[in-house]
């Protein structure tokens, strides 16, 4: 068996998989049977001035048979008086010494920083995470992603706090930014130990379109909220891997986003996070996920050959590059395998209407054809259908060619005029207009 | 031996003749609809005889939209309902889901249509709005499938329907014939009430038209005729013994059996005769009444049966027993059914032949013959001019079911010969816009 401990700038534990800051960490209860089911870790529900909930406090957005595909919530911080908190974080710690139980705290002053700081050390965490994210609700009141969203107030509260913490600082940034590196270059400025991310993106999910009242409605009214789930996986993704890139000021990243299952947690560890955090998946379908998710990562670092998850950590960054170094030369067209084409003939709808008319049609059979001239090779059929590997893309250059738009441009080979016949699209074959009147 | 107790009481019988296929609830028909690819040139609407367009009305369920989707196949099927419960989907829409292809379960479109069309029917919708009166009269023969479908249809075109029903009530043989466990009485009665309730036309009921003055006054009062009057009683099959007491009809004892309910009668050891979907749900239904023994007895080989194998399967599974390459030579008893006298048969040079000196007699009190019904012919003989071709169906001059009588037009079991449901229906419909289209050509 593989060794899955991992240390997250300095907060040791015994397997990737943490639960987020949110309702699965509400109480002592709940961090104790997570850890007893195989968590590694858990970040408590956010600590501070105890708040008012309001009901209701979720929406979700269903895709076709799929439930909460999307996950949306105004709910606040802790509404649980700091003491009992502490006293179970005390308990907590009794039974897990090798867990890492971190204190998520979201206060004001610095005086108040500091006592919390303080106090959450006392009753036994083992690290602390910066709440700059809640894009609701707190953030109306001067704090969440009202701190994330300015860099200079987020190195600043990161500096209180690491003028008496004597655990790592976590960072949690918040989505809602144009760039995400600037406050996770303030965190590092702040001295902060760690960064993790993302925190919920401000959000409506929906409309009854009876009441007219957008979800979730609170007698008659809604507010905007924060959304998370399976939906958002791509965004945070991106973000994560943003920060994983900065050549200074790099921080040990926490990836947070749309977890779910093992796979999930090896394409956040590829792109660069140290460990990850789950919250929508676990109030979903409960702690039992976790042991998927060791499963599938034991199986994955076996068949990978890796020994720790510390090797894996930005193993695919090095294949993220920029658009303009993508090499142009690089040519794959859709290929249908006859054999295994049940005769939906989506492929055809997709690409005649939203894309390329590459896919043609025939008298004697149900099975769709490429045109392979007309193929621009984006994918889009083989996406759109329903059967594994019965359309797949395959590459037609001969490898051994390579320019990319940088060198082009370099080159002056760029096309830089409305009408350059340097355009990729000149001598593609386009239907005339009034073909589309024939079209059944 | 079967594996049912004779049915005591309406409940008793409403379990031994379970659905096949219960409506589905909300939560099923979000998760079915979720399914559907959405083909493009979807094979399943090729395949459907009223070409519903079946992936839109499941959309427009996923989408929570079921009056759209109530919408989507009325326009195409005036009998939504009724079809989603009886259509033999295995070789119609479902048969033809690509889904096959992939050996994964193809989608339940029949059960999702009923789920659709049965909620409109619930909630009474008005999903439809009849043209202006149009001020013609158009008499419709048969409130059977295809009677009650050219019904819709013309007072959809805005032509004043009354509808001529021998029998007391509507739906012909999708009420006396349709077996039980497919769809219940009351469900077929409520979708033509419902129809009725929204396209007004009225049914003159226990009104045959049987006589040539009959159809002379019909001529007076009305513009166009729609023939829908299906077929007649089972055929003879000039064997002896064929009057004895037990020995019945499968149209007749059908007709018994989805008239008296838990209340009619079977026989102890039944025979069936016949390897037809008609045979297949006698036999059903006999082993379902609560006979010990229920015999399907067929003149050649298995594979030879004109049943869909679903058909078959379903009857053998209820305990009925097959006997193949076996035919009657005479049905035994003095006053009643005691037995029948078979011999066994061989096929040689595509020609069957029996084999002389096997024959052998199965004891039996009841008979059923599944052996085909006649066709209506000395009923259409009584109008002037229409021909029909030699075993009896109408014919027609062109296809919108129009006869040689010019005024008369015609479609389902009295053209086809005796189909499904959906073909009248489908039918029908051609018809009736045929009609309408004759009427207008015919405005001066
Ligand atoms: C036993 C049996 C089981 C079947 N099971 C199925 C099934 O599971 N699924 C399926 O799709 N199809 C099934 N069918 C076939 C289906 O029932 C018929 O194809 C369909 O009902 C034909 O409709 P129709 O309107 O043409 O004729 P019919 O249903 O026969 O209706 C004709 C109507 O006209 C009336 N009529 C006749 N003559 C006159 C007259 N002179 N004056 C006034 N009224 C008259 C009759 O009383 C009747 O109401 C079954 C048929 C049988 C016999
Ligand atoms: C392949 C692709 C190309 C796009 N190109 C453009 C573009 O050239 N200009 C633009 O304004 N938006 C572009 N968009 C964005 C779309 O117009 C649209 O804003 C976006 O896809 C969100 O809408 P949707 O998810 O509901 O489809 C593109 C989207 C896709 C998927
Ligand atoms: S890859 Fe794109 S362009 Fe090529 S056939 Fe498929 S959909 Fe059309």
């Amino acid at each position: 068996m593989a060794d899955l401990s991992v240390n997250l700038g300095g907060i040791s534990s015994p397997n990737p998989f943490w639960l987020a800051s949110a309702p699965p960490t509400n109480s002592g209860y709940q961090v104790m049977k997570a850890f007893d089911q195989g968590w590694g870790g858990a970040v408590w529900k956010t600590l501070g001035v105890p708040v008012v909930n309001v009901s209701s406090r979720y929406g979700a957005v269903n895709y076709r048979d799929i439930r909460m595909m999307g996950f949306n919530n105004i709910e606040l911080i802790t509404d649980r008086p700091l003491k009992d908190n502490l006293k179970e974080i005390e308990e907590v710690k009794k039974y897990f010494p090798e867990h890492a139980v971190i204190a998520s705290l979201m206060v004001e002053s610095r005086e108040e920083w500091h006592q919390i700081v303080k106090d959450v050390e006392n009753a036994g965490a083992d690290g602390l995470e910066l709440n700059f994210g809640c894009p609701h609700g707190m953030c109306e009141r001067g704090m969440g992603s009202a701190v994330g969203q300015e860099p200079n107030v987020l190195e600043t509260i990161t500096s209180w706090v690491k003028e008496v913490a004597h655990t790592p600082v976590i960072v949690k940034l918040t989505p809602n930014i144009t760039d995400i590196t600037e406050p996770a270059l303030a965190a590092h400025k702040g001295k902060a130990d760690a960064i993790s991310l993302i925190n919920t993106i401000q959000s409506l999910v929906g409309v009854d379109i009876d009441q007219m009242v957008p979800y979730p409605i609170v007698d008659g009214k809604s507010t905007n909220g924060g959304y998370c789930g399976p939906a958002v996986k791509p965004i945070a993704q991106n973000m994560v891997k943003n920060c994983a890139q900065l050549e200074y000021g790099r921080l040990p990243i926490s990836g947070i986003g749309g977890i779910e299952n093992w796979r999930d947690v090896v394409e956040y560890l590829l792109l660069g996070a140290t460990n990850v955090q789950v919250c929508t998946a676990v109030m979903h379908y409960g702690f039992g996920i976790v042991r998927d998710l060791e499963s599938g990562l034991q199986q994955y670092m076996k068949d990978k050959g890796f020994q720790t998850v510390n090797e894996m950590v930005g193993k695919a960054l090095g294949n993220v590059t920029s658009w303009e170094n993508l090499n142009l030369k690089y040519k794959i067209v859709a290929e249908i395998h006859q054999e295994k084409c049940i005769e939906c003939q989506l492929c055809y709808t997709a690409c005649e209407d939203g894309a390329h008319q590459a896919i043609g049609l025939s008298e004697k059979s149900r099975i769709p054809y490429i045109i392979e001239e007309n193929c621009v090779g984006c994918n889009l059929c083989s996406l759109v259908c329903p059967v594994e590997e019965c359309i797949t893309m395959e590459r037609r250059d001969n490898g051994q060619e390579q320019i990319t738009w940088k060198e082009r441009t370099e080159n002056g080979t760029i096309p830089t005029t409305f009408n350059d016949p340097l355009a990729g699209g000149r001598d593609h074959w386009v239907p005339d207009p009034k073909d589309a009147f024939n079209k059944e | 031996m079967t594996d049912f107790k004779r049915p005591a009481n309406p409940q008793e019988f409403e379990e031994n003749f379970e659905q096949l296929h219960p409506i589905m609830n909300a939560t099923q028909a979000h998760y079915e609809s979720s399914r559907c690819l959405f083909c493009h040139d979807a094979p399943c609407i090729n395949a459907c005889p009223t070409e519903i367009d079946i992936p839109l009305f499941i959309r427009q369920i996923n989408t929570n939209n079921l009056s759209g989707a109530a919408k989507t196949i009325y326009e195409s099927n005036w009998l939504g309902n009724i079809c989603g419960k009886v259509c033999p989907t295995e070789v119609l829409c479902e048969g033809a889901c690509v889904y096959n292809h992939q050996e994964v379960k193809p989608i339940e479109i029949g059960r999702l249509q009923s789920y659709a069309s049965s909620v409109a029917i619930n909630r009474n919708k008005h999903l439809f709005e009849k043209a202006l009166d149009n001020g013609k009269k158009v008499a419709v023969v048969g409130a059977g499938p295809a009677g009650i479908s050219a019904a819709c249809e013309l007072a959809l075109l805005g032509c004043m329907v009354t509808v001529y029903e021998a029998k007391e009530l509507p739906s012909g043989l999708a009420l006396y014939g349709v077996a039980p466990y497919k769809i219940l009485n009351d469900t077929v009665l409520e979708e033509v009430e419902y129809l009725q309730k929204q396209f007004g036309f009225h049914i003159k009921y226990q009104h045959p038209l049987q006589a040539a003055e009959d159809f002379e006054q019909l001529d007076r009062a009305f513009d166009a005729v729609f023939l829908g009057i299906g077929l007649g009683s089972t055929r003879e099959l000039q064997l002896e013994g064929e009057s004895l007491d037990g020995c019945w009809g499968a149209v007749e004892f059908i007709e018994m059996l989805k008239t008296l309910q838990h209340k009619a009668m079977v026989g102890k050891k039944v025979v069936v005769l016949g390897g037809g979907n008609t045979a297949m749900d006698a036999a059903s239904e006999a082993c379902r009444l609560g006979a010990e023994q229920v015999v399907l007895a067929y003149r050649r080989s298995k594979d030879e049966m004109r049943a869909y194998e679903f058909e078959y399967e379903l009857a053998k599974s209820v305990g009925a027993v097959g006997l193949w390459n076996v035919t009657p030579l005479a049905i035994l008893g003095e006053e009643k059914v005691v037995g029948v006298l078979f011999i066994e048969t061989r096929t040689i040079d595509k020609k069957l032949e029996t084999i002389p000196g096997s024959d052998y007699t199965i004891d039996c009190d009841m008979v059923i013959k599944a052996t085909g019904q006649n066709k209506q012919k000395a009923l259409v003989q009584l109008i002037p001019g229409i021909q029909t071709d030699p075993s009896g169906r109408i014919l027609t001059v062109n296809d919108l079911g129009q006869t040689h009588n010019a005024r008369y037009f015609t479609g389902g079991d009295a053209m086809n010969g005796g189909k499904e449901v959906v073909n009248a229906v489908a039918e029908a419909k051609v018809a009736a816009r045929g009609i309408h289209q004759y009427l207008t050509e015919n405005q001066g």
